[in-house]
């Protein structure tokens, strides 16, 4: 019969987190190197100090355009050459630009690793930026920008950077750059970003898989050696808040079945020294599917079919951001539980039995979070963006066990504010605002989909 | 030309049947101390009965509800509390569970995957069915409803499959239908697919074989077979539609889209494997025919894709999916798409472009089977359709062999006029103006 004994756990194993080397080349550019012998794979990512954050906010979208324009060819390989012999080696370049970072990446069989970073070398040493494939990128990122607008989920993220930070910094406007801003942007400007910022000591190479340290720097040197130039300051933006009070907007979607509802506010830097127990924090609140956002909003009331919250993690201070789809008749009822879950996890300490949940789940993940060469070579980027400590990994596991129920309440009542938290609704105005403005959680105004106000009866925005 | 890689990887695999019918399928990997537990189930919408859309997907998610000696929803707070990832997911032909655990942890996934296999209605209740309802209704609204674009993949099968056919009708299912299922009808759907007879479990990653196999007996040795599974009605199809199906539907979209489908061989058959590389020619990747025709050259699209859906029994189809860019109309799109295809069909691929398709395909597989999970899953894929888990050291082979002459004669058999069905989405606003510039001419809609 059936066993109604639970099974208690082995032993565990011993995990360590790939050993890594950082070098560096007489041009300044560093190398980070995890062997990895697993499979016959490896993954490289160049990182470079040009993502969107370093911007000047007239010309927002500059540094998603130039990484994407990189792969556009090079002095002496036209675009469609390069892509052809990067793809003949069963490798597919990918480049783009986040908020702190722009990379060129790619995963190849190791047979083919020394070819696959011969090209990645060209493309970030000598990009051609041909004008007609920058103006069909620039359109291309239009047609992304215009889609937005019907599709609810990306625009909900979109909007709530928007109304949560202030319009002096860059994390108030989309991160791959707004209709506004792309429209302006010419290939003399991706020349001249480029020129500016892709600097050999403003860049690293990480590279994770079947190759050895000795290997892969001196395939690094062949690649990057001949790249040369100073480095440039490291960017910065402010991450100051729009407002200081609680506000509700809502974005029009006629007859959207379901509300997408976004509610948070500015969060803290991934540098930040309390990341251990913000990280438990939020696996409480938040972070998982046995969390008690999910608990509440999905298995209890039936609202959704997920809802989860999380630490936008930027070099800067992203957003803590609550995310949820709910039916429209219950957008309120959902977003007062949200608002009653963020006041619980500060007023009440949580129980052993949520931390242990918490803790447990963080530090058996972690093995299963790096089971991929790609997945390795992401957490030692994110190693380098922020400037973690040399341990961090080795350390990950005992700090996520060192946090306690005391820390967790001391960083939800430092770190989330309820007062300050912006709602943000994509869905439809006429059944969901006359509820809001009656729930009394602020001042309601209504918006279309490009962020226009829809109507003159509006509250003062504060500044 | 590229050099060509070793041969990437050949697993360990073991294969038992157990008394009762369970197969199960062994690959040892001490490269990490993570196991995967994987069970797929041998049904899925296809297996619905009439009236009944959705039932198999929102089945699954009762399974999460609890069974005789777990609570609702333990079994995510057990496995997230042991440190390992979890899900569920339902398709036309199967339903899969899975978790991922610190490899000492193994014990514990195969007590809770047998617990729900061996005893799930004694934790049925009708408050836990309406909750479940709800979250799937919810789950609707959100993937399908409220998304551009998201009646795709219920619309694509509608039109590509004959009405009477398994795979005609919608996965996550219409809400009618949703509202009228029972408790009486999980009771009877456990009974006749949720056996062990029906099932395949994988383990794969740190383990022991050995003590693996006892730990499958010791859990779910004991439970019955079932062998009232009611066979599926005939799936065989024509090798083409027999001409060429249109769907037009206005959206909230700001873009046009064409979804278009050709149907092709099961997946598992060696003319699957062409069609794969065939759809990789055409649109994985940007060094696709139709990335740099349509993309790249003549700036018709922002986006273009095509893949097989590799559905393993009657037919399969091969999908193309393309956006127009927004100052190009929707037929523009759809005769770019087309003539594009026609190309292909009548003067075939080249032996260079074949072996990029080739190359990235092989490299896409090795990536995959990184991970434990992956590799469980697809262990629990092969045993499933074709009873035989080994297939899976024999994919990288499978696609070397294809040629240039045999995608080219692919095409010429699969991707002609008669056997294209096009699903193409216009925006409203442009559909609606369109109508009014075609005059005030009485007909109109």
């Amino acid at each position: 019969m059936m066993t109604s004994v639970r099974p208690t756990p082995g032993t565990p194993r011993a995990y360590r987190f790939p050993q890594f080397e950082a070098h560096r080349l007489e041009n300044g550019l560093r190398i980070i190197v995890a062997p990895v012998a697993k499979l016959p794979i490896v993954s490289l990512i160049l990182l470079v100090d040009a993502g969107s954050t370093g911007e000047q906010i007239r010309l927002g979208g500059i540094a998603t355009l130039t990484a994407r324009a990189l792969l556009e060819g090079t002095a002496t390989m036209p675009g469609d050459v390069l892509t052809s012999r990067v793809e003949s080696l069963g490798a597919s370049l990918a480049a783009d630009a986040d908020w702190d970072v722009a990379t060129v990446g790619m995963t190849v069989m190791s047979s083919r690793l020394r070819e696959a970073l011969a090209l990645v070398g060209e493309v970030v040493r000598a990009p051609a930026f041909p004008t007609r494939d920058v103006e069909r990128l620039k359109a291309e990122r239009l047609a992304e920008i215009l889609q937005l607008r019907a599709e609810p989920r990306g625009l909900a993220d979109e909007m709530l950077g928007r109304f949560v930070y202030n319009d002096a910094s860059r994390y108030a406007a989309p991160e791959h750059g707004s209709a506004a801003s792309v429209s302006l942007l010419t290939r003399d400007e991706v020349a001249r970003f480029y020129a500016e910022r892709y600097r050999p000591g403003a860049a690293t190479l990480v590279v994770a898989g079947d190759v050895t340290v000795d290997d892969a720097v001196s395939m690094a040197r062949e690649a990057f050696g001949a790249w040369a130039g100073t480095t440039p300051p490291a960017s910065t933006t402010t991450d100051l808040p729009a407002r200081r009070s609680r506000a509700v907007h809502v974005v029009d979607k006629s007859d959207a079945p379901q509300s997408e509802l976004r509610i948070g506010h500015v969060g803290v830097s991934r540098e930040h020294p309390d990341f251990f127990p913000l990280t438990v924090m939020n696996a409480v609140l938040g972070g998982l599917f046995s969390s008690r956002i999910n608990l509440n909003l999905r298995e209890a009331h039936a609202y959704t079919y997920g809802a989860f919250s999380g630490f936008d993690w930027r070099r800067g201070a992203g957003p803590f951001i609550v995310s949820s789809a709910v039916r429209t008749d219950v957008t309120v009822g959902a977003a007062t539980e949200v608002l009653a879950e963020i006041d619980r996890i500060r007023a009440e300490p949580i129980t052993e039995s949520e931390l242990s949940l918490a803790a447990d789940y963080l530090g058996g993940v972690f093995p299963i979070r790096y089971e991929t060469v790609a997945d390795i070579a992401r957490a030692l980027s994110a190693f380098v963006v922020y400037g973690l400590p040399i341990d961090y990994f080795d350390s990950y596991r005992s700090k996520i066990a060192a946090v306690t129920i005391d820390d967790v309440q001391r960083v939800a009542r430092e770190q989330l504010r309820p007062e300050h938290l912006q709602i943000v609704v994509v869905g439809d105005s006429a059944q969901v605002r006359g509820p809001l403005e009656a729930m009394g959680f602020g001042p309601v105004t209504c918006y279309d989909a490009e962020g226009s106000i829809l109507d003159g009866e509006t509250q003062n925005v504060e500044k | 030309m590229a050099v060509r890689a070793r041969h990437p990887m050949k697993i360990p695999i073991e294969q038992h049947r157990l008394a009762n019918g369970l197969r199960v399928t062994l690959s040892e990997d001490h490269t990490a101390p993570i196991v995967a537990v994987n069970l797929w189930y041998h049904v899925g919408s296809a297996n619905e009965r009439a009236g009944r859309t959705g039932f198999a997907h929102l089945f699954e998610h009762m399974l999460f509800q609890g069974s005789a000696h777990v609570e609702a929803n333990e079994h995510f707070e057990l496995v997230q509390r042991a440190g390992g990832t979890l899900n569920g997911s339902t398709w036309l032909d199967r339903t899969n569970y899975f978790e991922t655990l610190p490899s000492n942890q193994l014990e514990l996934g195969l007590w809770l995957e047998a617990d729900r296999m061996g005893a799930l209605l004694p934790a049925m209740t009708q408050q836990k069915l309406d909750t479940q309802r709800d979250v799937v209704k919810n789950e609707r609204r959100w993937s399908v409803d409220n998304q551009p674009y998201g009646t795709w993949w219920e619309r694509l099968p509608a039109l590509a499959y004959p009405s009477d056919h398994p795979f005609h009708h919608s996965l996550i299912g219409s809400m009618e239908d949703l509202t009228e299922a029972s408790l009486d009808d999980v009771a009877q759907f456990f009974a006749t697919y949720y056996t062990p007879d029906n099932a395949v479990l994988s383990i794969a990653g740190d383990f022991a074989a050995p003590e693996a196999l006892v730990l499958a007996e010791k859990h779910f040795g004991t439970i019955a077979p079932g062998g009232n599974k009611p066979p599926l009605p005939s799936m065989e199809l024509p090798p083409t539609f027999g001409a060429a199906l249109r769907e037009v539907v206005e959206d909230d979209v700001m873009l046009s889209r064409l979804f278009l489908a050709c149907r092709i061989p099961p997946f598992g058959t060696e003319e699957h494997y062409v069609a794969s590389v065939c759809a990789a020619i055409l649109g994985m990747g940007k060094g696709s025919r139709l990335h740099r025709a349509l993309v790249r050259e003549r700036q018709i699209s922002s986006e273009v894709n095509a893949f097989t859906y590799d559905l393993a029994k009657g037919a399969d189809m091969l999908v193309v999916d393309a956006t127009a860019r927004p100052e190009v109309t929707s037929d523009a799109l759809e005769a770019s798409v087309n003539a594009e295809l026609d190309i292909v069909h009548e003067t075939g691929v080249t032996a260079e472009e074949t072996a990029r398709a080739i190359a990235l395909i092989e490299t896409g597989f090795v990536s995959a089977m990184q991970s434990a999970g992956e590799r469980a899953d697809r262990l629990s894929m092969f045993a499933t359709y074709f009873g035989d888990a080994s297939r899976i050291n024999e994919e990288v082979d499978r696609y070397r062999a294809v040629t240039a002459a045999r995608v080219t004669a692919f095409a010429r058999a699969r991707l002609g006029h008669v056997n294209r069905a096009s699903l193409l989405y216009v925006p409203r606003e442009a559909a609606e103006s369109e109508i009014k510039a075609a005059g005030t001419g009485a007909e109109a809609l």
